[in-house]
């Protein structure tokens, strides 16, 4: 359902020519769970991006669910977001002083959807992302670490799109949480969610079942992995 | 729903940070309040001209001397002495559609009662002033055609004087004062007109026009002005015209710019003197235009402030596939509801301060009118568009990826 081919990824900078990513290719199946490794200034930044139709690459071809991505306008990389990919962040990104419910209710926004609707997706989608449902009218920043991360889940979730992408979404949590959070990634892959990780940890990529690692641009070794027992320190 | 959305989003983020919209609003609020008082103390001191010129007379035309000569030296307008008694009376009877005509003899004398004594203005006249110059008894009665044979030393006071002479209340009828050590009866009061300083017309005494040239100026054919009052509105153009045309042959003069006389209408006047007011109350929006250009000017300054504060939501906006276009209506609308507020605020405030102004300087009467309130309103949207344009658009042409790592 992704197929990349040929993705090449150039910046100027001046006279300064960076490569972010030469020549990628890969494809990933709906139903998969994979990892992007690689360490910073690798081109997995560059290359989530571009697979999070935030970006679109220099050259080379991008088709999600049979749709050429690379080519397309602002505005139609807009609802392909909306429609299609679902993102967490390291950093989580709520809407401060804001209830859960309307965070989670945010990509509805200008929508034709109602707001009994709107709140009644959010309710589902909340649940299904494992928040409990006392927690739904507190303000975001009353939450903690992980139960952002679940908001931010249930947000990316709620217009049930093709995949998820998650940057670093460990990356500001301790380990115990961590573990939560990514348990609750696998059960998500386990009901059929395509989910992309981007990860510099390996603790953290080995919850997927297959890990691409990516090395200055280019893709140095794509192999499934079984998820090992990870035991809570 | 795009709107209740914009709507919604709109207050969420103004709520957020009250103290700053507020201050921001307070801004547009003295720009439009100061917009709505000085446009309403223009518009009220215009009405209030209009008002006094016309309580000079009705549909009135001034025949006054003209300036006199000394060796190619002007001596001003009315300084020489060239209209008489008989030119009124041919006015009267050879032009058409004069309701009346009323020559008078003027001066300033000192006149006494009581052992008070004040300096005032001693019009003679005949009994047609009343008609001409809009003067209304308030007591006793207006001197007769039979006081004015008889040059009867009898005399009507305006408000003023009375004041000055009797006091406040004090009935003068029956009276008397001496003007120029010639005694005089009081057998009327006029009612008010209103006016202050030089421009007082009730600060004068009326009294038969023989009496004025027997006792006060000395024996003299000749007045100080004429005042014709036109049957209409619409024919006070053809009567100045031809009350032209038959002085100049009267006093045998064939080029009309070396006539001896000169003819002012009252619309004239009011004309000139609307342009004035008009003048003025353009000048006093235009300063108070700058401060509401202030208030734009902050405005501005917030939103940039607030696009820089929430560059991550606006990158998170993006990233879940919220349009270009919305994010830049959301903050063009953040903007314009600020500035929007202003206005109604600003409106409210204008009214209350045209209301004071009023109260305290009462001569002032403020008038607000609805144009003005329009015109502040769409003012204050204007400048929320234009300060809020800047802004939007650089929220909603942020990078998301660039946005989203912001810190």
């Amino acid at each position: 359902m992704i197929n990349c081919k040929n993705l090449t990824k150039i910046y100027h900078n001046g006279d300064v020519e960076t490569v972010a990513l030469n020549d990628v290719s890969f494809q990933i199946e709906k139903g998969e769970f994979v990892s992007i490794i690689g360490p910073s200034g690798s081109g997995k930044s560059t290359l989530m991006h571009i697979l999070g139709a935030l970006d679109t690459p220099t050259s080379g071809q991008y088709h999600l669910d049979g749709k050429e991505v690379s080519r397309l306008n602002d505005d139609e990389l807009s609802d392909l977001r909306k429609n299609k990919i679902g993102f967490v962040f390291q950093s989580f990104n709520l809407l401060p002083r804001t209830t859960v419910l309307r965070n989670v209710m945010l990509p509805l926004l200008y929508t034709d959807s109602t707001g009994e609707e709107r709140e009644k997706r959010a309710r589902e989608s909340l649940k299904y992302a494992g928040m409990e449902e006392n927690k739904f009218m507190n303000l975001s920043n009353q939450l903690s670490g992980g139960q952002m991360q679940r908001v931010a889940i249930a947000r990316s979730l709620i217009n049930n799109p093709s995949i998820i992408l998650a940057d670093e979404p460990t990356g500001n949590l301790d380990t115990k949480t961590s573990h939560l959070v990514m348990k609750a990634f696998q059960e998500l892959n386990d009901k059929g969610h395509t989910i992309i990780l981007i990860t510099h940890e390996m603790d953290v990529a080995d919850y997927a079942n297959r890990i691409i690692h990516i090395r200055d641009g280019n893709i140095e070794k794509d192999a499934p992995n079984k998820p090992n027992d990870h035991i809570i320190a | 729903m795009v709107f209740i959305d914009l709507l919604k989003e709109t207050l969420w983020s103004l709520t957020g940070n009250k103290v700053r919209s507020s201050l921001t609003i307070l801004g547009i609020i003295i720009g439009i309040a100061s917009v709505i008082t000085m446009v309403a103390i223009g518009q009220g001191a215009q009405k209030s001209i209009a008002a006094s010129i016309e309580s000079i007379g009705s549909n009135l035309i001034l025949i006054q001397p003209g300036s006199e000569r000394i060796g190619g030296v002007s001596q001003g307008g009315g300084s020489s002495q060239t209209l008489t008694m008989e030119d009124a009376d041919a006015i009267k009877n050879e032009v058409p559609n004069v309701k009346a005509v009323a020559p008078a003899v003027t001066t300033r004398k000192q006149a006494t009662a009581n052992g008070n004594n004040t300096n005032t203005q001693i019009i003679g006249s005949t009994t047609d002033y009343t008609t001409v110059r809009n003067v209304t008894i308030d007591t006793g009665s207006f001197f007769t055609d039979q006081q004015i044979a008889s040059s009867a030393k009898v005399a009507v006071l305006g408000p003023t004087v009375r004041d000055d002479l009797f006091g406040a209340n004090a009935n003068p009828i029956g009276q008397y004062i001496k003007i120029n050590n010639v005694q005089f009866q009081v057998i009327g009061m006029t009612v008010s007109k209103g006016g202050t300083g030089f421009s007082n017309q009730d600060d004068v005494i009326y009294i038969p026009i023989t009496s004025a040239e027997h006792y006060i100026v000395g024996e003299t054919t000749y007045v100080n002005n004429i005042s014709v009052s036109a049957v209409d509105q619409t024919s006070l153009d053809s009567v100045q015209s031809q009350i032209s045309d038959l002085l100049l042959a009267r006093h045998k003069i064939s080029d009309p710019t070396q006539a001896d006389f000169s003819l002012i209408n009252q619309s004239d006047i009011i004309a000139t003197a609307s342009s004035v007011t008009g003048t003025f109350t353009t000048l006093l929006a235009s300063i108070a235009g700058i401060s509401l250009l202030v208030g734009g000017i902050g405005i501005m300054n917030m939103m940039l402030t607030t696009v820089t504060e929430r560059t991550r939501e606006i990158g998170l906006r993006k990233a879940v596939g919220i349009k270009k276009t919305y994010i830049n209506m959301q903050f063009l609308s953040e903007a314009v509801v600020l500035t929007f507020l202003g206005g109604v605020a600003g409106v409210i405030l204008g009214m209350i301060a045209s209301r004071v102004v009023t109260y305290f300087v009462s001569s002032l009467t403020t008038s607000i009118s609805l144009s003005a309130i329009l015109l502040a309103f769409g003012v204050s949207a204007g400048v929320g568009i234009i300060f809020g344009f800047y802004p939007a658009r650089r929220a909603a042409n942020l990078s998301p990826i660039e946005a989203l790592r912001y810190e």
